[in-house]
């Protein structure tokens, strides 16, 4: 019998069954479709520091950035593609530099490298950019991954310290014993008894939590990501305009669009971010297209002579306050929750497997999860 | 009638009308035209009906056209593709 059962196979179940087997639990994780299937696969691989106001939320990506540069140093060489290639965040408008800047000193107050960029020092570090832009402040400390090969890494040291993966396996309900706590978690096709069972399923978190009988508020926020042709290196860091910060934290329902840039070691230039809140509606928008392509020429002019080879598509999980659920579930003894994070899952699926493993070992958390708690939203207290 | 010619690297290379890039560059003894990101290796068709992207090469100055699904035309100027053809951008 597995002393925890993790439910999804993404970057935060994969990380949660990694830090669990390293404390010597046995772990199993079920995935009702594939490993790194959902969430993870839609999104650049981000790691970010500079998307983040001071708070408890950049307290975890600090945690989580040192992490994965453990994992990138144990499971090397070059495991997951991570790259310490900063970030560059540019400023639109010169209200917007003074903006950009107050928020940069805000963040460097809690330990976050920054590096005011003027005007004319911008082509030194993005020699593509467009010339008229008037500022950024750049990020040393943001980093990449190529996240489906890191999640598959996590999930591979993981089974080589014992822990088992099913895949298939969709999961219904939680069975209970006389005194509340779960004693077994019931698939479609028969049931894994179990004293813990982690809710890592991500977007489709919610939907988890109420199978289990304990419903949390996590929703899908659509985006969109655009694909160009592959190129040499032609951007040096993640660059993208300021006003992304403001549409991460927003609560607007309708499409949101700011512009990202970055490339890949694959080549390819990868193109976003767009939000919306369309629930599971997973149609083509071309509206979105074009919008993210005229917004990144904006930014880097020779786009427009550039190839886009295809798009994708996928659903960041937002909870009302945005931020991500991690803790025990009051209702239900033996149940953890690890989910919710957003756009912002890679960066801190260490620190929540980090924190996750130490709950369930019942060992001091290292950094405070009381923000993260299941039991701040009245629905869950309620019950 | 003389047959019609577009120009590959610098030479000459006759066409039918309605031959494709490819076609026309084979038919001519010509094999690769094309090397790859990493190891630099030689390209030419492989699938040859578009599915496989291996035979780009660059025509009138737009890289990564596919040398199988472009139909040959009397003055086109062709060349070799190196990499990515987007070599001039890199920083």
């Amino acid at each position: 019998m597995p002393d925890v059962v993790i439910v999804g196979a993404g970057i935060v179940g994969a990380a949660c069954a990694y830090y669990a087997a390293r404390e010597g639990l046995s772990v199993a994780v079920l995935e009702r479709g594939t490993v790194a299937g959902g969430t993870t696969s839609r999104g650049e691989g981000n790691i970010l520091v500079s998307d983040k106001e001071p708070g408890p939320e950049l307290n975890l990506a600090l945690a989580s950035r040192t992490r994965w540069l453990e994992l990138a140093a144990e499971f090397g060489p070059d495991p997951f593609e991570l790259e310490e290639k900063g970030g560059l965040v540019v400023a639109t408008s010169d209200p917007g530099v003074a903006a950009l800047t107050r928020f940069a000193e805000g963040q460097r107050a809690t330990g976050v490298e920054t590096v005011a960029v003027r005007a004319d020092q911008l082509h030194d570090h993005e020699p593509n950019l467009a010339p008229d832009l008037p500022g950024g402040v750049l990020y040393p400390q943001d980093m990449q991954v190529q996240p489906v090969l890191a999640a598959v890494s996590l999930l591979a040291a993981a089974r080589s310290l014992g822990a088992t993966v099913v895949r298939g396996e969709e999961v219904v309900a939680a069975e209970r014993g006389p005194d509340g706590r779960v004693t077994a978690v019931r698939t479609r096709t028969g049931s894994y008894p179990t004293n813990a069972v982690v809710n890592a399923a991500g977007t489709w978190g919610g939907q988890v939590g109420e199978r289990l009988g304990a419903p949390i508020p996590i929703l899908p926020r659509r985006g969109f990501i655009l694909v160009t042709e592959p190129l040499p290196r032609v951007v040096r860091h993640k660059v993208y305009s300021a006003d992304y910060v403001e549409n991460v934290a927003s609560d607007v329902a309708g499409l949101e669009t700011s512009t990202v840039v970055e490339g890949t070691q694959g080549g390819t230039v990868l193109i976003g971010a767009s939000r919306e809140r369309v629930g599971f509606d997973d149609t083509m928008s071309v509206e979105v297209l074009r919008r993210l392509a005229s917004l990144a020429v904006r930014l880097f002019p020779f786009l427009a002579d550039v190839r886009l080879m295809r798009t994708y598509r996928g659903f960041r999980p937002y909870c009302p306050d945005h931020l991500p659920v991690i803790g025990p579930d009051p209702r239900i003894p033996g149940l953890f929750h690890a989910c919710g994070h957003e756009g912002a899952g890679i960066g801190l699926a260490p620190a929540t497997g980090k924190l996750i493993s130490q709950m369930l070992t019942n060992d001091q958390p290292d950094i405070d999860p009381s923000a993260f708690a299941p039991s701040r939203f009245a629905q869950v207290t309620a019950e | 009638m003389s047959q019609p010619h577009f120009s590959f690297d610098g030479s000459q290379i006759p066409f039918r009308p309605g031959q494709s890039v490819g076609a026309a560059l084979t038919a001519a003894g010509v094999r690769s035209w094309r090397s790859t990101r990493r190891a630099g290796r030689p390209r030419g068709l492989f699938c040859g009906i578009g599915v496989c992207f291996d035979c780009l090469l660059v025509v009138d100055g737009r890289p990564n056209e596919r040398a199988c699904l472009r139909l040959a035309e009397p003055g086109m100027e062709v060349s070799t593709q190196e990499g990515t053809g987007h070599g001039d951008l890199e920083v």
